[in-house]
């Protein structure tokens, strides 16, 4: 642990900061499917939203709504049915370094220290400078994990798990970090610290953020837009821009009118898409019933 | 002495487990000399009793016939001596590592190979799966045709005890990699060569060392037997035949303690594998060590 130099915070001495190239994700006419003709299944349908550059795009809509589809496709794991999906003007065909994906529960190499991990990305696409050592070094600092570095996962409490998938991410310079519902799992203090120190990543750097949540408090605090979704397919329901000044502190979540009244609108969308997705079930019944009355009578 | 190792010669586990032990020793010593004490006449009505079962009448039954423990150590103490004895354990050894370290060398590519390689799996499987449920056992007397050397045929017939075992465990291993720890490396950008490499090899460590340590299991079962049925060389020419032949000479010669050293002898000889492949288990895989 000798050399740990990083205590410069200054904007010309972070390399992270000096790295940071925003990118704009737009997501047009987007449908997807699985399965074949008859058991054929639409998870998103004609959906289209922009993942603006350098904010922080929240996206919530009920459980199993197709969310984590949405992820695979601007991750580039799929490929949309229809539509597309471009990151600045370029389609996305496959995974890359550019969209890196921060999973629900941790996805650290379990069999890797905390540096390995960290350095996983460099050393796969043979980076390995002396730059991207330092970078290492600064990250691992920044995520306060220098004591921790070489532990495995196993060894870390989820707090330092997430905090540690931060950095190996972050080594990558992502133009858009993708989060699936990272904080899943956490207890409830932790969850909140995670919140105060992600959101504190964020107003520093201004990198485009996409974070997928089914939590409103975690969506309102973190987010600059909210994306709404409705239940399978998906689609964009409401985009509401959180105004909400930065930096964000946890309280304002309860004292704010503001954060208030952007939650009570929030939760009155969410809250229609339930009844109206409540009622498309009873529809479905109903299609079932009068389809199999017409075979009955044909019988 | 450390702390730790203190409180486990303190503890209630070790002392329950050494009472156990004592206990089996003593009641199987008096077991075996049933014959001494069932010698007075206030035993008659039980020894009429075991007559009219068809039990032999001057001692308890099964356990009066099996050498006392005292009996096996003296037994023991002169098979040390000899040559025939060390050689046995020599060639069963041998032929358990031989067959054991074959099947890995074979084993963990092919498990491998049928979990990344959708063309490999197709092809091999089938076979594979047609073939597994044969007892390696059954194989004795078609390996004793087909290969050359006796030495081969038992050692071949081991392979296959821990073969099957290691591949399915290696392919199982291989296929429940959380699907998550790929796309996270195909995002860093992760070369297919660079993910078998530092994604699926050590995500199948864990599987590796489990297969192996079941193999390894199989392999004494498997290499006792195969020397009983093939004879495995003659030891009255001081050649030793491995330890299963140890027993079964002890058998045809009528030496029970010796049956029973034999005996004892593979059982020490299999915990020792096992302690073995658990401590490189532990050295490959730090990981799972650190909980």
């Amino acid at each position: 642990m000798s050399a740990v130099p990083h205590a410069r915070t200054g904007a010309a001495a972070d390399p992270v900061k000096r790295a940071v190239d925003a990118g704009e994700i737009v997501v047009s006419g987007v449908s997807k499917s699985y399965g074949a003709t008859r058991l054929r299944k639409e998870v998103v349908r004609d959906c289209s939203f922009t993942i603006e550059r350098g904010k922080l795009t929240v996206m919530i809509g009920p459980s199993g709504c197709g969310k984590s589809t949405m992820i695979r496709l601007l991750a580039g794991f799929e490929r949309p049915t229809e539509g597309s999906v471009t990151l600045d003007g370029k389609p996305v065909t496959e995974p890359n370094r550019d969209r890196l994906v921060l999973f629900q529960e941790t996805a650290l190499f379990p069999w890797m220290t905390t540096y390995d991990n960290i350095l996983y990305g460099p050393r796969a696409r043979g980076e390995v400078t002396r730059e991207t050592l330092d970078l290492a070094e600064f990250l691992l600092a920044k995520v306060g994990l220098q004591d921790f570095r070489n532990k495995y996962p196993g060894q870390l409490s989820g707090g330092m798990q997430r905090r540690a998938e931060l950095a190996r991410a972050m080594i990558n310079h992502p133009r858009v970090m993708i989060l699936d519902e990272p904080f899943r799992g956490l207890d409830a203090m932790t969850k909140e610290l995670m919140w105060e120190y992600y959101s504190r990543l964020y107003e520093e750097y201004h990198r485009t953020n996409f974070f997928v949540t089914t939590d409103i408090d975690e969506a309102v605090y973190l987010a600059d837009r909210l994306l709404i979704m409705s239940n399978i397919p998906t689609q964009v329901r409401a985009v509401v821009d959180v105004d909400l000044p930065r930096p964000r502190r946890l309280s304002d979540l309860v004292e704010s009118d503001r954060a208030n009244e952007i939650k009570r609108e929030a939760l009155s969308i969410l809250h229609a898409e339930a009844m109206r997705s409540f009622a498309r079930g009873s529809k479905a019944a109903a299609d079932f019933v009068e389809a199999y009355l017409k075979r009955a009578n044909r019988g | 002495m450390s702390t730790g190792l203190n409180r486990f010669l303190t503890s209630s586990v070790f002392w329950r487990g050494v009472i156990s032990i004592v206990v089996f020793i003593v009641l199987w010593e008096l077991g075996a000399r049933s014959k001494q004490w069932m010698a007075p006449e206030f035993f008659a009505p039980f020894k009429a009793f075991l007559g009219a079962m068809g039990f032999k009448k001057d001692y308890l039954p099964w356990i009066g016939v099996v050498p006392a423990p005292s009996a096996v150590l003296a037994a023991w103490g002169d098979v040390l001596a000899s040559a025939g004895y060390w050689t046995s354990w020599y060639k069963s050894f041998f032929r358990v590592m031989g067959g054991f370290i074959a099947a890995m060398i074979v084993g963990i590519p092919f498990g491998l190979a049928l979990a990344v390689s959708r063309a490999a799996y197709g092809t091999f499987f089938p076979t594979f799966e047609v073939l597994r449920p044969i007892p390696p056992l059954a194989w004795v007397p078609i390996s004793i045709i087909f290969w050359p050397t006796q030495e081969l045929s038992i050692t071949f017939v081991t392979f296959l005890g821990a073969f099957y075992t290691i591949v399915i465990n290696v392919l199982g291993g291989a296929r429940s990699i959380d699907q998550r720890y790929f796309q996270a490396a195909q995002s860093m950008g992760s070369s297919r060569w660079d993910i078998f490499r530092r994604v699926i090899l050590p995500g199948t460590l864990p599987s590796i060392m489990v297969g192996s340590a079941v193999g390894m299991g199989i392999t004494w079962e498997v290499v006792v037997a195969a020397e009983m049925i093939s004879g495995g060389g003659s030891q009255a020419a001081g050649t030793g035949g491995g330890l299963g032949f140890f027993i079964w000479n002890s058998y045809v010669g009528g030496s029970y303690e010796q049956i029973v050293v034999g005996m004892i002898s593979i059982g020490i000889a299999g915990y020792f594998s096992s302690e073995l492949l658990r401590t490189l288990g532990k050295y490959v895989t730090p990981w799972l060590r650190v909980r």
